[in-house]
Formats: structure tokens, sequence, C-alpha cells
């Protein structure tokens, strides 16, 4: 198989899921990268919603369409089950009311992908734990005072949320710089991909 | 990026006139009108296989001039920024009509024509009008141009509203809608502004309750009409910016002349408009804004969606018509899985925006209409 060897790994691995002519609705979408390609070459029928104005001005540009507006107030008005997919892809630590928005998510999508960066990753805890510094690694290159993370949440943590809200994992992706790590996720893993679905589904 | 913009030189209304008796336009709310004339221009050729027409639908006041220049005249139309060659609206591409309004007094027939039974002006034997039948209207204009499918209508404010109108009336004729700052129904402070601008041109005897073609304009009303919708239109930063507490003449008169500058913008623009537009039109078109509601599903039915794109855009710092309003339209489209971009602009202009912060609009309205027209660049980056 043949991907675009520059592609992020959590956009390769997506790409990969996302089966041909799915309707899929992105939730913090950035500039539309991922979008782009899915419409692009699966015929996926793309929807985006992201706050930031200039990285509107991105998607517009390569010809998608998105929603100016916070992920919070962005799915209310969606019938139930509109899209085969929903992306929550390194936007779920930035919402406050996680919750809510994965019950939205569920209600408005068959499967709801989920990517967020590990905070109890080794070099994570090396900082807390030896140099008495808040995390930082390559999935949380922010400082304490710049970042846009509101949720800090380790893989162990989300598996436990899932069990607890009845939340089926249908895949989990362990990602570390450029591969995947099968070893130890939680320690080892920079970032995690969920698949979920509703417990009962 | 993009190429050269250029002027499309002089321009020339054109008329298209219909529903002759005994075939006259029914109306909305009852009654009939005809003959109906209709001025509109185009700019730019129709491809061979008609699918790259794009209307354009202006605010109250404005006009079919949208671009270009008229001859002798050293302002261009008022969109003329956003339509031309290598423009938002490219006319080496497309081919753009802007169509005027049944009710105005631009060239198409409204109170001021002169009624076929009396050869009088109409006035107040105008019949009611709507957003609904100026769009009707309007598909007999694309129909005579030979026009199936639309591949953009687009426009700003009541502009936007005929947008809205056009999607919900004839949803298979358009394949991309671009509505600005507009709304699906005015709300109860726009409507006040409207009746407060009606008030004050019925207030002046000079209106003579409408038959006042013999005397000339109400022209104290319909200015004060105006200077209010000219404070509506602007934002309270905008016009800091434009006058501050500026002097006409460095110093207070206490005679109540114009001392600050913008009473004098206010002043001016009012006794320009008095030349330029009829008070009754004024009246007349007020009125459909007020009674436009496609609000609560009306726009496209429970269980029914289109295919149309749409790009909605507003501007944060219009409050005559807020960004709310663009997202009720945005939630309308949700609710019904229709395929649609949506974003606010940053602009200090107030609701004048849509005609002078062009640049960021522009792009957007480029990407957009470029999508919509040619589609995806499919190449596949990935063979399993």
């Amino acid at each position: 198989m043949r991907v675009e060897p520059s592609l992020r790994l959590d956009y390769k691995i997506i790409y990969e899921i996302v089966e041909p002519g799915s309707r899929v609705l992105d939730l913090g979408c950035g500039n539309g990268d991922l979008l782009y390609l899915l419409a692009r070459d699966k015929s996926a029928k793309v929807q985006g919603i992201e706050l930031s104005d200039e990285a509107i001005y991105q998607c517009v540009k390569k010809g998608l369409s998105v929603f100016n507006s916070d992920i919070e107030s962005g799915l209310v008005e969606y019938p139930d089950q509109s899209f085969d997919y929903v992306m929550l892809n390194q936007s779920m630590q930035e919402v406050t009311k996680v919750d809510f928005i994965i019950q939205e998510a569920l209600r408005v999508g068959g499967k709801v992908i989920v990517g967020f960066p590990n905070f109890a990753h080794f070099a994570a805890r090396w900082r807390l734990f030896f140099q008495g510094r808040s995390p930082m690694t390559k999935a949380l290159p922010y400082r304490w005072y710049e970042t846009p993370n509101v949720r800090s949440l380790s893989i162990d943590d989300f598996k436990e949320f899932c069990r607890e809200k009845n939340l089926r994992v249908l895949r989990a992706y362990y990602l570390g710089e450029n591969r995947l790590v099968t070893f130890w996720p939680n320690l080892l893993a920079l970032n995690a991909l969920f698949v979920l679905t509703k417990g009962d589904r | 990026m993009s190429k050269k913009e250029g002027s499309l030189g002089i321009i020339e209304t054109k008329y298209f006139t219909f529903a002759e008796p005994p075939e006259e336009m029914p109306l909305e709310f009852g009654g009939k009108l005809g003959p109906i004339t209709l001025a509109y221009e185009t700019y730019g050729e129709l491809n061979a296989d008609q699918s790259n027409a794009i209307l354009v639908l202006h605010a109250l006041s404005a006009d079919a001039h949208a671009a270009g220049f008229h001859k002798g005249e050293k302002d261009p139309g008022w969109w003329d920024a956003m339509i031309g060659p290598g423009k938002a609206f490219d006319t080496d591409k497309y081919f753009v009509i802007c169509s005027n309004v049944i009710g105005g007094c631009k060239g198409s027939t409204g109170p001021s024509s002169p009624d076929p039974r009396t050869g009088k002006p109409y006035a107040l034997n105008f019949p009611g009008i709507t957003i609904p039948d100026m769009v009707h209207a309007q598909r007999r204009l694309i129909d005579h141009l030979g026009i199936e499918k639309l591949l953009c209508v687009a426009g700003g404010s009541m502009g936007g509203m005929q947008v809205l109108q056009w999607v919900a009336a004839y949803p298979e004729r358009v394949r991309s809608a671009i509505p600005i700052a507009t709304s699906l129904k005015h709300s109860p402070q726009q409507i006040a502004f409207n009746e407060v601008v009606r008030q004050s041109i019925m207030a002046d005897p000079s209106w003579r309750d409408g038959d006042y073609y013999d005397y000339g304009q109400p022209e104290k009303g319909l200015a004060l009409a105006r200077m209010i919708g000219h404070i509506t239109f602007m934002s309270d930063k905008s016009m800091e910016d434009k006058f501050s507490r500026r002097l006409k003449n460095g110093n207070f008169s206490f005679n109540f002349a114009a001392d600050f500058e913008v009473e004098g913008y206010l002043r001016y623009k009012g006794d320009a408009f008095v030349k330029r537009f009829d008070a009754n039109s004024y009246l007349y078109i007020t009125k459909a804004l007020d009674y436009f509601d496609l609000s609560g599903g009306k726009m496209i039915p429970p269980g029914k969606t289109v295919e149309t794109r749409f790009l909605v855009i507003s501007f944060k710092s219009d409050w005559l018509y807020p960004s709310y309003q663009s997202q009720d339209i945005v939630r309308q489209l949700k609710m019904r899985h229709v395929d649609a971009t949506y974003c606010e602009l940053r602009s200090t202009y107030g609701h004048d925006a849509f005609l002078v912060e062009l640049d960021e609009m522009s792009d957007f309205v480029r990407h957009f209409l470029d999508k919509t027209f040619n589609g995806y660049e499919v190449r596949r980056a990935y063979e399993g």
C-alpha cells in the first residue's frame, strides 16, 4: 500500500479506517488536510467545525465545507445519526464538557474517532517525577501557560472512562513518533486513537 | 496568486418586460401585477452548457448596476470590487446577472411606474409585494435568459433574503447560494427601525398619502428616513473611526446647524438619497423585508433536503443583522443535512461591511465558487 509518506501518522490511520463514501464530521478540523484527503480520495461527504478564522479560510481554499463555531455548541442541531464518523482528533482534551461532547458525537454519528495526547508518556512522567516540572512531550509541546489543553488524561484514564460510560471500543491505536506502539502503551505511546461506538450498538 | 483584476468598462442596463395583461403575475398576498419590467445587467459570457450563470441580488436601495461604469459616470456599480475580470465573481469564467426588484424605482415596475389602467403613477394603488414576489419575477427573467440552473445566487442584506427565497422556491435551479449579512426573518428591533423609517416618510405633509408625483418627493421625510438607515448600517467603531467628535467648522454654533461631522454626513446622505430613490418604494420594500419569514423550517420543509451548497457569511460588528441570525440559517441547514460553510468575518464596518470589507470575503467567494464549478481535483493519493 502507498500513502503519502509525509502524512501524519494519526491521519494515515484515520485515512485507512474511513470507508469510501462515508459521511464524516470533523470537530476541530484545523486547516482541513485530513478532510480534504477523505473527500478527494474516498468520496467522503465531509463537514468541518472549526473556531479559528485562519483555519477556516484554509479549509474553504481546499473546497471544504466548514462551520465557524466552537465544538460545544456545534452539534445540537444535527439530527440523530447524521454521520458515519464523528472525529474528535486532538480536540477532545481542549473542551471542558468531554462527557457531553462524546455523548452528542455518538448521537449524531455511528462511530466516534477520538485522538488525544497521552499525559502518562514516560517523558511526561520523567519531567514530573525527576525534574518536578509540568509534563511536556512531543505530543504535549506547550508550556503550562500557553497550552490549549484543559483536560489531562492518560490512555488508561480514557479506557476507564469508556467502561464507566458504557462506550464500546471498536479499535484502539497507540502512536509513537513515527510508528505504532505495541508494548506498554500507557508508558510508551505519545498519542492514542480510539474508535468508539455506543455500548448497546 | 490571483491574476490581475480588470474593469468591465462601460455597461448598459437592460430591461425585460413580461406579464402583459391578461397574463399578469399573481402575487403572494393576492392581486396581480402586469405588465412588469425588470431592470438587469449582465457581465461576462454564458458558456455553451449554461453552467456558469450567477445571479447577484442587491440590498434595499441599490439597483441592477452592480459592476462596471455607466456612460459618463465616474463611480462604478455597487459591487464592482467583487464582479469583473479576475475578481471574486470572475467574469472571465462566469456569466454574472444582477437583477433589480419589483417595487423599486430603478427601472423596474414599482409604485412610481404608470398604472396601465390610469396612465398615472400607481402610488398606493401599487399592490403589496413581498420578497417571494420579487424572486418570482426574477425567475421569469432567468427563464427568459434561457438558464435552467444557476451556478450561484448571491447577495447581502435584502439581497441575502432573496437568496434564501430562491432556495426555498426553486431549490432545483440553484447549485449554490451565498447569503451575506442577512436573516430568515426580521426581529422586532429590525421591524421597529423600519417602522420609524416609514413613519418619518408618512409624517411629512408632502407625502400626501403617497400621491405626491405631481408635486415632488416628501424630501424631508425621506431624507430623515435615510439618516436613520445610515445609523443602523454603521457601527459604533466605524463611526468613531470615520467622524470621532470632529467639528465641521471648528466651533459650536448653538443654532442647530450640523456642527459635528457625523451630523453633516447624515444630512448629506439624506439629501442625496432624495434625488435617487422614491419614497413610496421605500415604504413598500421595507414592508416586504418585515413580512419576510422563512424561519422554523420554512426554507427547507421537514423531511426534505436540497442539493444546493451554501456559503453563509456574517460580520462581527453588524448589529442590524447580527451574526446570530446567520447562525440561525446555519442551524436550519444542519438540520436538513445541507452542505454548508459558515464564517463570521472580522470587520468594524457594521452592516455596511458586505459592501466595503471585501478582501477576505472575496477570497471565500472565489474558492467557494471554484469548488462548486470544478469540484475536487481527483488525484488518488492511495491505491490499495
